[in-house]
This record gives C-alpha cells, structure tokens and sequence, in this order.
C-alpha cells in the first residue's frame, strides 16, 4: 500500500512539474535571464506554503502515516560544500535546463537526449563518490 | 483548463504538499540522492564503501522516480495537447540570437533535446557534460532544487540558502557568460 503511495506521489509531481513547465529548458533559461516571474512564483509560492506545513508539522509533533516520530535532521552547518557544490549544480542546471526530478520526468514525456543527461548525472554521482574524501567541506 | 499550462500559484503550493506528503511518511523530499542510489544498483561499492549501501532502504524514493517518469508521460502525452512555452518576447529574442529559433515554439529546445539533434557530436558533450555537473554539483552540496531549494528551504536551513545562492551563481555564470561561447546563430 505505501509502495502505491509513493508511485502516486510520483507520478503526481511528474505531472505538476510538466504541467507548471518547471521541467521546461526554455523556463529555466528564462529565469536566470530575469525575463519572468513564473519560476519564481512557482518557487516562491512553493516556499510560503512549505515553510507554514514544516513548521505545523514540527510544531504539532504530529506522528508519520504509520505512528512513528518525525524527525526533520538540520543540515550539516558548513560552507564550502554548499557553495562550490551548488555553483556546480547551477552551471549543469542552466546547461540542460533541468535539475534531477525534471530529468527523470522528460525520461518520461519521450525526449530521448535527456538520456545523456542522466547518463552523466549518474557518472557525476559515482565520480564524487570517488574523489569526496579529497574535496573541501 | 487541466489542458493549459498551470499557473505557478497552483504549481508552487501543490509542489509543498508533495514535501509534506512524504515527511507525513516518513521520508524526504529529496530527488538527487537518487543518482547514488543507481551508482550502488551498478555495482559502484566495488569501487568505494560510499556507495555500500542496503539498496531496499532507498527503495520508497526509487517508487518516487517511478511515479515521476509515469508522470511526464502523462503530462506529456495526455494532458498537453500543444506543447509549446510561452516564454516572453524577451528570452524568444536572445535565444534567437543564440541559434535557439525553437525558443517558443517547442517544450524543449529541438537543437539539443531532437534525435536529429544528435547528429552533432557537439551536442552529445554539452548533454554528458551539464548531466555531469546536475549529478557531482548535487552530491557535493547535499542535495539540488527539492533538498535545499524547497525541502532545506522550508525548514529555514541556512546552508540551503548557501547551496541555492550557489546554485544561481553557477546559473547566471552559465547563461550569460558562457553560453554566448558554447552557442551560436
């Protein structure tokens, strides 16, 4: 039952993120050309009601689905890793106009090419698992 | 009104339900640790213990990739009789410029995301090299736009702020210093 949930979620966030366009290069592209509010909005108004639900959920200690204690974990509470990781990222990001969950997503929809792209995000991955003990956190 | 795009006020807010959704489960929202997972699944413990990892324990976020590739195809094949963005004027214009003439017309770009387009060894590399970058750039910084953008972000993680800070250095980086170099008319 819960392995249906989680496809359902799934599929579900699939389709906000074809449908939103979120999963659009053209989107991505525009956005960090200024040129429209939409990806902003989309996570801007993401981010308002994200912040409210956290903070219920915290708040209220209310239990998981099946009974057991909600622990949200705080992010390790470095720099250099978010900062050098997350340029990385956003250099990728802006170069295949997509970001992990939009890449299985366009998998999806049939636009073949993105094949290449998880291909080298999987080589990514495996290549920082490799050289992780030699990077700066 | 299912068929036309959806505008970012419903997008946004049904994207957060999905985060909270899965921490009510019990889990994360958190899409980039799946590529570890696949290194792991290809045997990449061989190489290093990183990746010696009990495959079943990320199993419920491998159901979430699932879902999403079922979804865009849903998305794309019966919820959008006409795919084209309507990006503005604007970004048609400069991606025009760039040799982009799909720009507005299409979901994606034809010149990189077509099987014609990959004719051109050029663009076999600009596809492994950014998928290069999403994968590495994520590990490093612990996650990518669901982890630190909406998921850390959500829960006021500074060191999210940080990654997303990043993310758009490397973007804007991306967009208006190298693209002029990597694309043409």
């Amino acid at each position: 039952m819960k392995n249906i949930m989680y496809i359902i979620l799934g599929t579900f966030l699939g389709i906000v993120l074809y449908k939103s366009e979120a999963a659009s290069w053209f989107r991505i592209y525009e956005m960090f050309q200024f040129d429209s509010f939409h990806m902003y909005g989309i996570i801007g108004s993401a981010l308002a009601v994200g912040v409210v639900l956290v903070f219920w959920i915290k708040k209220s200690k209310v239990k998981s689905f099946s009974g057991e204690i909600i622990s949200i974990p705080d992010k390790e509470k470095t720099f250099t890793r978010y900062i050098l990781g997350g340029t990385l990222f956003g250099l990728g990001w802006a170069l295949a106009g997509a970001c992990p969950g939009p890449i299985y997503i366009l998998v999806g929809a049939g636009y073949w090419p993105i094949i290449l792209v998880l291909m080298g995000a999987v080589l990514g991955a495996f290549v920082y698992g490799i050289v992780r003990s030699k990077l700066p956190y | 009104m299912l068929y036309q795009p959806w505008p970012w006020y419903v997008s946004g807010p049904l994207i957060a339900i999905i985060m909270a959704l899965l921490i009510l489960m019990g889990k994360k929202f958190g899409m980039s640790s799946n590529l570890e997972t696949f290194c792991t699944i290809g045997g990449a413990g061989k190489f290093t213990d990183y990746f010696k990892v009990d495959v079943k324990s990320k199993r419920w976020n491998l159901l979430v990739v699932l879902g999403s590739v079922i979804g865009g195809f849903l998305g794309a094949h019966w919820l959008s009789p006409n795919p084209a963005v309507d990006i503005s004027d604007k970004t048609v214009a400069k991606l025009q410029d760039l040799g982009f003439d799909s720009a507005g017309k299409a979901y994606l770009p034809t010149e990189l995301f077509s099987m014609d387009s990959l004719a051109d060894p050029k663009v076999w590399v600009i596809l492994l090299i950014a998928g290069f970058l999403v994968g590495f750039g994520t590990r490093y910084a612990g996650g990518c736009t669901s982890g630190h953008a909406i998921s850390g972000l959500s829960n006021l993680q500074r060191p999210s702020l940080i990654a997303v800070i990043g993310f758009f250095i490397g973007g804007l980086i991306m967009v208006h210093l190298l693209f002029p170099l990597i694309f043409s008319a």
